[in-house]
């Protein structure tokens, strides 16, 4: 294999594209928006997921280590963690990438790593939490552009969870709108949170803990969407989307079993290559 | 029909229309009365689901003409409603106000370390006033409960459809903002409640007040909001509103607005201290305007143990409690223990609000963050006594910094550098040293 086909081979895998978006996230995070990220915590937290993920994958799963989804969830936890105790930080990787190689049903992770890691924190500690609002809604336009190109760019593998839940979610807000009389500028506040747009291209979108079958994604994201209204307008508790996730993923292997469909895996077998796929445990 | 005479009235009386405005609550007007709300300022205490509010406007006008319509997030009755003492919200307001401290330059001749000699704390006018109507019955609104608390007449309504309340209120004389009933009705079928309360003059003039007091009302209710939409609804303009946070864990934010830090630790040019007021209130526009109108700004978040520098002395258990922190005070904590240090970090936040840059409102969520922030601004008086000494590079060193002082406050608050330039006393950097020969100072 030339090494242009092999470049082309490696960038072939869409964790890259995430890889990008997520970075140029992070970099106006930081740069513009000023997120007050302790760099200690980023730092903390890249280390982190690596050093389990090299663990697990050789002790537990005994597996070849592969760093991109353990780095995609990094990105991910820096850009919505926030905490004050860098050991909230660390603990949050180990128990993201943890959660991959633990609790698993009938061969697939159940919960999305960074969202299990960011609930559990949260529930257990004060000193994490979620600055849904930071994101504010100037910039709104560009990251969505960003996350949509990126599903473009990676040719919608398994956008359906994403579309579904945003539609769900869309057609909530401005459903509950026009039973309440609100002007329709509220709804339209209230789809504009950069957050949300983390959670739905970068969280729920995750191939690894969705159904299988695409009848059971769209399912799915509608499901999330309407769990995280209930628990933002009827118990009034912030980031519902984030909790509603956790709360439904476990109804991810139910679905499989009554639905069925195909396993995902980030790397398709190369024809020429007779390395396993690895991609279950990534 | 009588909504549309109410329309009418407000388009033609256009005094009312602009200054019938209000934080959580609206004002309603009897009278052709000039009113202007500038700023108001709310306390909110929150525990878990327990929320005391504590209401105070800077409000200008007859007392005897308004009556205010306040929602709270859910049914209250008689007892959850107290009037506070203004001095409260005053001194949490001078404590958590944004600062300037000054530094005096030493003799560099001498060495001694740098002092910080005063610090003060800028002081905003304030002042307040209010209301008054008649009692009265209407279709679809049933008093709960009404009684006099202070100096306030207060109602609690229990109107099942807004039309009632509107209708109510339109009835007993008050011109209501336009576009009330509809935010009323949202507020009624999210199970909001409203009570309105009025100045009960006689009361008022046997407690000797010529003010209006802060409204304070306890609560139990999941919702961590601030209700600012009524506020909003025919004000001309924007509006002030100032929320101290009082919780236990950590400051508190905004989860639908971007909650962000105003610039501070600044050095800024000597003259501002002469315009401190001027130069807080120009940053701020700045920085609303970088924030496209949308931000909310951290001024202040600090445990209230302690302060440094203290633009004024942390507040009391005593008066914490008399705010609503009801995990305070009583010489005794849960586990009757004597309880020393209070357990209660102070927020700050300033918005700048109108309908079209905050159609929501405000929902707040306490964070775990005890990082103590405050606005603290610098000045630095070089120093300006007869030096004994060449001084040369302590005068170019201060020449830059004035410089450097210029351009942070041109960037801060957009003035122009030239005429922040023209206001700064430049330190004069010639050498003060006589050019002498300098074999003479040899053996001298």
């Amino acid at each position: 294999m030339s090494i242009v086909t092999k470049i082309f081979a490696t960038i072939r895998d869409p964790r890259w594209y995430q890889v990008f978006v997520l970075s140029l996230l992070l970099g106006f995070g930081i740069l513009v928006l000023d997120f007050g990220i302790h760099w200690q915590n980023a730092v903390a937290i890249f280390t982190m997921a690596q050093v389990t993920q090299y663990l697990a994958s050789r002790l537990i799963a005994r597996i070849p280590y592969d760093p991109l989804s353990a780095l995609i969830t990094s990105y991910s936890l820096t850009l919505l963690l926030r905490t004050d105790v860098i050991g909230v930080a660390m603990l949050a990787a180990i128990i993201a990438i943890g959660s991959k190689f633990l609790v698993r049903v009938r061969g697939k992770h159940v919960f999305n790593p960074a969202n299990v890691a960011l609930v559990s924190l949260m529930l257990l500690s004060e000193h994490a939490w979620v600055s849904s609002g930071q994101w504010g809604s100037a910039t709104i336009g560009a990251l969505a552009l960003a996350c949509l190109g990126m599903l473009v760019l990676t040719r919608a593998r398994r956008a359906e969870t994403t579309l579904a839940f945003i539609s769900a979610w869309a057609v909530l807000l401005f459903g509950r709108a026009l039973w309440l009389g609100d002007p329709l500028t509220i709804p339209l506040h209230q789809v504009q949170n950069g957050a949300l747009l983390i959670f739905a291209f970068f969280m729920i979108s995750d191939p690894k803990t969705t159904p299988d079958a695409p009848f059971g994604r769209l399912f799915y994201g509608a499901l999330v969407a309407a769990v995280a209204y209930a628990i933002q307008f009827v118990l009034y508790e912030p980031n519902a989307p984030i909790l509603a996730l956790i709360i439904c993923a476990p109804l991810v292997p139910l679905i499989d079993f009554m639905l069925g469909g195909r396993s995902y895996r980030w790397k398709r077998p190369a024809k020429d290559s007779a390395v396993p796929v690895e991609g279950v445990y990534s | 029909m009588k909504f549309l005479i109410t329309v009418a009235v407000a388009a033609l009386t256009i005094m009312i229309s602009t200054t019938a405005q209000a934080f959580c609550g609206f004002y309603v007007a009897r009278a052709d009365t000039s009113l202007f709300n500038q700023a108001s300022q709310v306390v909110l205490v929150r525990d878990d689901d327990r929320t005391v509010i504590t209401m105070a406007n800077d409000f200008q006008g007859d007392v005897k003409d308004f009556a205010v319509v306040i929602p709270v997030p859910t049914f209250i009755e008689r007892g959850q409603i107290n009037v506070a003492d203004r001095a409260l919200v005053e001194h949490l307001d001078a404590y958590t106000a944004p600062r300037l401290v000054e530094y005096h330059d030493p003799d560099p001749c001498n060495r001694y370390e740098l002092e910080e000699v005063a610090s003060m704390d800028m002081a905003f006018p304030r002042s307040a006033q209010a209301l008054k109507a008649s009692l009265g019955r209407s279709r679809g609104v049933t008093i709960e409960a009404s009684y006099t608390v202070g100096e306030y007449d207060i109602l609690i309504l229990s109107a099942e459809e807004s039309d009632g309340l509107i209708e109510w209120l339109d009835e007993n004389g008050y011109n209501i903002p336009r576009g009330a009933e509809a935010v009323v009705d949202s507020y009624l079928k999210q199970d909001m409640r409203f009570f309105v309360a009025k100045v009960n003059l006689e009361e008022q003039s046997k407690l000797g007040y010529s003010y209006l007091r802060p409204l304070q009302v306890a609560y139990e209710s999941n919702k961590f909001m601030l209700p600012i939409r009524l506020g909003t609804l025919n004000a001309n303009g924007k509006q002030e509103l100032y929320v101290y946070g009082l919780t236990r864990t950590g400051r508190i934010e905004t989860t639908n607005y971007r909650t962000v830090k105003l610039p501070s630790n600044t050095e800024v040019p000597e003259f501002v201290q002469a315009e401190f007021s001027n130069f807080y209130r120009s940053m701020f526009e700045k920085q609303t305007i970088k924030e496209n109108e949308r931000g909310v700004f951290l001024e202040y978040a600090w445990d209230m143990n302690w302060c440094d520098p203290c633009a004024a002395d942390p507040l009391s258990a005593d008066e914490l409690r008399k705010l609503g922190v009801f995990w305070v005070g009583g010489g005794r904590n849960d586990r009757g223990v004597k309880s020393g240090a209070q357990d209660v970090f102070v927020t700050r936040l300033h918005v700048r609000y109108d309908k079209e840059h905050f159609p929501e409102d405000l929902v707040f969520q306490e964070t775990g963050d005890r990082q103590n922030f405050q606005g603290r601004y610098v000045i630095r008086h070089p120093f300006r006594g007869e030096l004994t000494c060449d001084a040369t590079d302590y005068k170019k060193a201060v020449r830059q910094r004035q410089e450097r002082e210029a351009e942070t406050l041109a960037n801060l608050t957009g003035w122009d550098i030239d005429d922040i330039r023209a206001k700064i006393d430049f330190i004069d950097t010639s050498s003060n040293v006589v050019d002498e020969p300098w074999w003479k100072r040899i053996w001298n």
